[in-house]
């Protein structure tokens, strides 16, 4: 495993690079508060598809490239770069990857060649809690005739509102907080007894609570195996949370580069505020905090490709990892650009909001550091 | 792959004829680390043989060219011969300053004849040398050292003081920082020599540091006379070879302790923990200790995982250059950390320093964690290289 970019990944990243300075500026965020639609630029969507980024995980039979997480994550990074806001990881990661790791033959077939080109969009619905803890699940899934019935309320449904199916994680035995017990279906969000409320974040991305009134389902919308749920939500939750460490990478490399450009501009005193030690020497504890970042992103997302046994703790590891750093970029960035940085005129808030909220997803540090200290007999 | 292939393949017959079994695995009566020089004493004849083969090879600084006592092997089949040893649990034991800080800034400014010399006396573990350096008024800002060095004939006389000169008292050479021209700008006026340390006028004078081991001294030098030809690179320009060695010195402290056979037996922090405060639940039960072991113990592969990315990137022509302060840095701030950590968990037991109902495990992890406070001291403190940081990597202005 090499932790730098084969001559392929960075023509991958190039061109992602060439897609977000050709279609995208950071301040479409504004415009997007306003949207009451998809929540994303539609047009984009279908751009990012054509190139093929939706297929990147998916073997070649279902419309796939039948490449890595290593390569989405350069684009997810280039993406996350330019807070560009496209529903990969809800559709290609999330409900995707749901269906890719435990899907039958006729579910995969039917969504992933739609996930691959873009003509659907998938998500998982697994939240219920304020914090994320993914096996406190109170939504139950009751045995009714060939199929089930769902009840319940999901919370932080990532673009929940715009998606054509949602992975919806329901208990169907055990207690509160049991791992085992959990079971996936897949749920037609326009089914009656279905409803999505649409949240937009302050990070101008959206997500849906979605409530389950006693929504009925066939025995063939179960995703994996019964009871053994979250086997596949497991792998599907650090998949995520690594790709969208990826994307933070990327925010949190733009936010030190447009503040270290400040410091060599703004002028207090009669120098340059960069000259300073008090803010020299955090720039520079930032700029190791942001190499580690970007290492660890690096070996997981090879790691998860090599299906590598210790894979789920080092997912645990990188998100903690980039969110703290995440953390330390929104706070560091607003905080050296001194007033300007608290405007909304000024990109760096945007940064630091699109941090927050991904810091919260799919679990904070706090969550992993836990996570891993279980998994590591701690 | 075939060549590499080959290549293990004579590596494997060679240790078979060449290397004593006593040498091999567990039972073997290898001392960890061979500094070499006239002091270097043998706790096995078996060991000293099996060191003299190594030299004989080439093998103690295997990438080396062989004109300077190297094998001449490529970094591939020196990954070979470092795995196909540690396969039958032996090891290249030579480790010294020499080898990992002087050696590369020699290769880049010393003269031919030069490096025949030294070279070939280092990689045959002749020499232990220490690094003359620091001085009294003369530390974070090196170059106002002020250690004279006067022309006379041939020679240099050299008067004046180190400190902090590790293991001055037990070396057999010092690569020192003299300054030549006391009227020049205080880079311009330095310059690099190399002396015996058994020159007359020479004499040291251990320091001893609170974890109780003394490691350091202060040198004296009272009208020391060094040969000019003992000088590296052009006079007054001495602080070129001084600042390319620091580079190597931050490069070697970053990959620190790694490999060596001490600290591969030591117990884990977690290991440790469990000792102390058992398990509850399968789990340790103080979460606020948990936390911050688990919060080390990512640092620590976090900082593996960039250390990697960044050998990656050498294999691949794209070296890091000052990023070496990063390292230095992490590292030194983290074994700090972990020494700390690693004594509060001990608890009462790693207070004691000395008794007779207290195992040496934890009178060693005291010492650990006082001998720890150094490391982000020497070879430049934390700060200065916040400052490098900031400066060569960041491109910020200076102050
Ligand atoms: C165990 C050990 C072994 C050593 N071995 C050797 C050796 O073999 N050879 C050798 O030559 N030297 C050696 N040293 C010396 C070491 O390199 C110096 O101690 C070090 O460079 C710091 O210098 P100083 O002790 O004079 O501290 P000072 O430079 O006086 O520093 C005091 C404090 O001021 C801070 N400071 C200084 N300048 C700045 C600045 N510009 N900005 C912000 N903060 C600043 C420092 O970070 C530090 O916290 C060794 C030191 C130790 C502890």
């Amino acid at each position: 495993m090499s932790l730098i970019l084969t001559e392929e990944q960075v023509q991958l990243q190039d061109s992602a690079n060439a897609f977000v300075a050709d279609n995208w500026t950071v301040g479409e965020l504004r415009k997007l508060r306003k949207d009451t639609g998809k929540g994303y630029p539609e047009a984009l969507w279908q751009k990012a598809a054509e190139l093929g980024w939706l297929a990147i995980p998916f073997a070649e039979e279902y419309g796939g490239l039948g490449l890595g997480f290593a390569e989405l994550g350069v684009v997810l990074e280039e993406l996350g770069r330019g807070l560009v806001v496209l529903p990969i990881v809800s559709s290609v990661v999330l409900g995707g990857g749901a269906l890719r790791l435990g899907g039958t033959e006729d579910q995969k077939k039917a969504w992933l060649p739609k996930v691959c080109d873009g003509s659907a969009l998938l998500t998982l619905a697994s939240q219920e809690t304020s914090r994320h803890d993914p096996y406190a699940v109170q939504t139950t899934a009751t045995r009714q005739g060939n199929g089930y019935v769902l009840k319940g309320r999901k919370v932080l449904v990532p673009d929940g509102h715009a998606a054509d199916a949602i992975v919806v994680v329901a208990r169907t035995s055990g207690a509160l907080g049991d791992r085992s017990g959990l079971t996936l279906f897949l749920v037609d969000p326009s089914a009656p007894d279905v409803k999505v409320h649409r949240n937009l974040l302050l990070d101008s991305r959206v997500a849906a609570n979605v409530e389950l009134n006693d929504v009925r389902v066939d025995a063939s919308a179960v995703v994996g195996t019964v009871d053994q749920g979250a086997d596949v939500l497991d792998q599907v939750l650090a998949e995520a949370a690594v790709a969208l460490s990826a994307d933070m990478l990327g925010g949190i490399q733009q936010t030190f580069e447009i503040t270290l450009d400040y410091l060599k501009v703004r002028e207090q005193f009669g120098a340059k505020i960069g000259s300073f030690q008090g803010l020299k020497h955090r720039a520079a504890r930032w700029f190791c905090e942001k190499e580690l970042s970007k290492s660890i992103v690096l070996q997981t997302l090879r790691a998860l490709d090599e299906k590598a046994e210790n894979a789920l703790q080092l997912a645990s590891v990188c998100k903690a990892r980039v969110s703290d750093t995440a953390r330390l970029s929104g706070k560091e960035g607003v905080q050296m650009h001194g007033g300007i940085g608290v405007t909304d005129e000024h990109d760096i808030g945007l940064f630091m909001k699109r941090g927050r909220v991904s810091e919260m997803l799919f679990g904070d540090a706090a969550f992993h550091r836990n996570r891993f200290a279980q998994m590591k007999g701690y | 792959m075939a060549d590499v292939d080959s290549f293990r393949t004579e590596i494997r017959a060679w240790l078979a004829a060449n290397c004593p079994p006593t040498c091999q695995g567990k039972s073997n009566v290898l001392p960890d680390m061979v500094w070499g020089g006239r002091r270097q004493t043998w706790p096995h004849p078996d060991a000293k043989l099996w060191f003299d083969r190594l030299v004989e090879k080439g093998f103690t600084v295997p990438t080396w060219p062989k004109a300077y006592g190297g094998a001449g092997i490529s970094p591939a089949e020196n990954k070979v011969l470092q795995e196909e040893m540690a396969r039958i649990g032996t090891r290249s034991m030579l480790f010294n300053f020499g080898i990992g800080m002087l050696a590369p800034a020699l290769m880049e400014f010393a003269s031919e004849d030069q490096k025949r010399l030294h070279l070939n006396r280092t990689a045959r573990g002749e020499i232990r040398w220490c690094q003359g350096y620091s001085e009294p008024g003369a530390g974070s800002d090196l170059a106002s050292l002020r250690t004279s060095a006067v022309r006379d004939g041939d020679d240099y006389v050299i008067n004046g003081q180190k400190i902090w000169t590790s293991d001055a008292n037990v070396s057999d050479w010092i690569f020192c920082l003299v300054r030549t021209d006391p009227e020049a700008p205080k880079h311009l006026g330095i310059s690099f020599l190399l002396f015996d340390m058994e020159s007359p006028g020479v004499s040291t004078s251990p320091i001893e540091l609170i974890s109780g081991s003394s490691p350091f001294c202060q040198t004296f030098f009272d009208n020391v006379r060094v040969p000019v030809t003992q000088r590296v690179h052009t006079e007054n320009r001495g602080w070129d070879v001084a600042k390319a060695l620091l580079n190597h010195e931050r490069t070697m402290l970053a990959d620190g302790g790694r490999g060596s056979a001490a600290g591969a037996a030591r117990k884990s922090l977690l290991q440790v923990a469990r000792q102390a405060m058992g398990a509850s639940e399968g789990r340790l039960p103080d979460a606020a200790m948990r936390e911050e072991l688990v919060q080390w113990e990512m640092d620590r592969l976090c900082y593996e995982a960039t250390l990697k990315r960044t050998m990656d990137a050498a294999k691949a022509g794209k070296g890091m250059g000052p990023e070496g302060s990063m390292f230095k840095l992490y590292l030194s701030e983290m074994n700090q950390r972990g020494a700390d950590l690693r004594q509060r968990i001990a608890g009462h037991e790693a207070l004691v320093w000395t008794g007779d109902d207290c195992p040496a495990d934890e009178r060693q992890i005291t010492r650990e964690w006082l001998y720890g406070k150094a490391s982000t001291i020497l070879g430049g403190t934390s700060e200065i290289q916040l400052n490098i940081i900031s400066k060569r990597v960041l491109g910020l202005p200076g102050d």
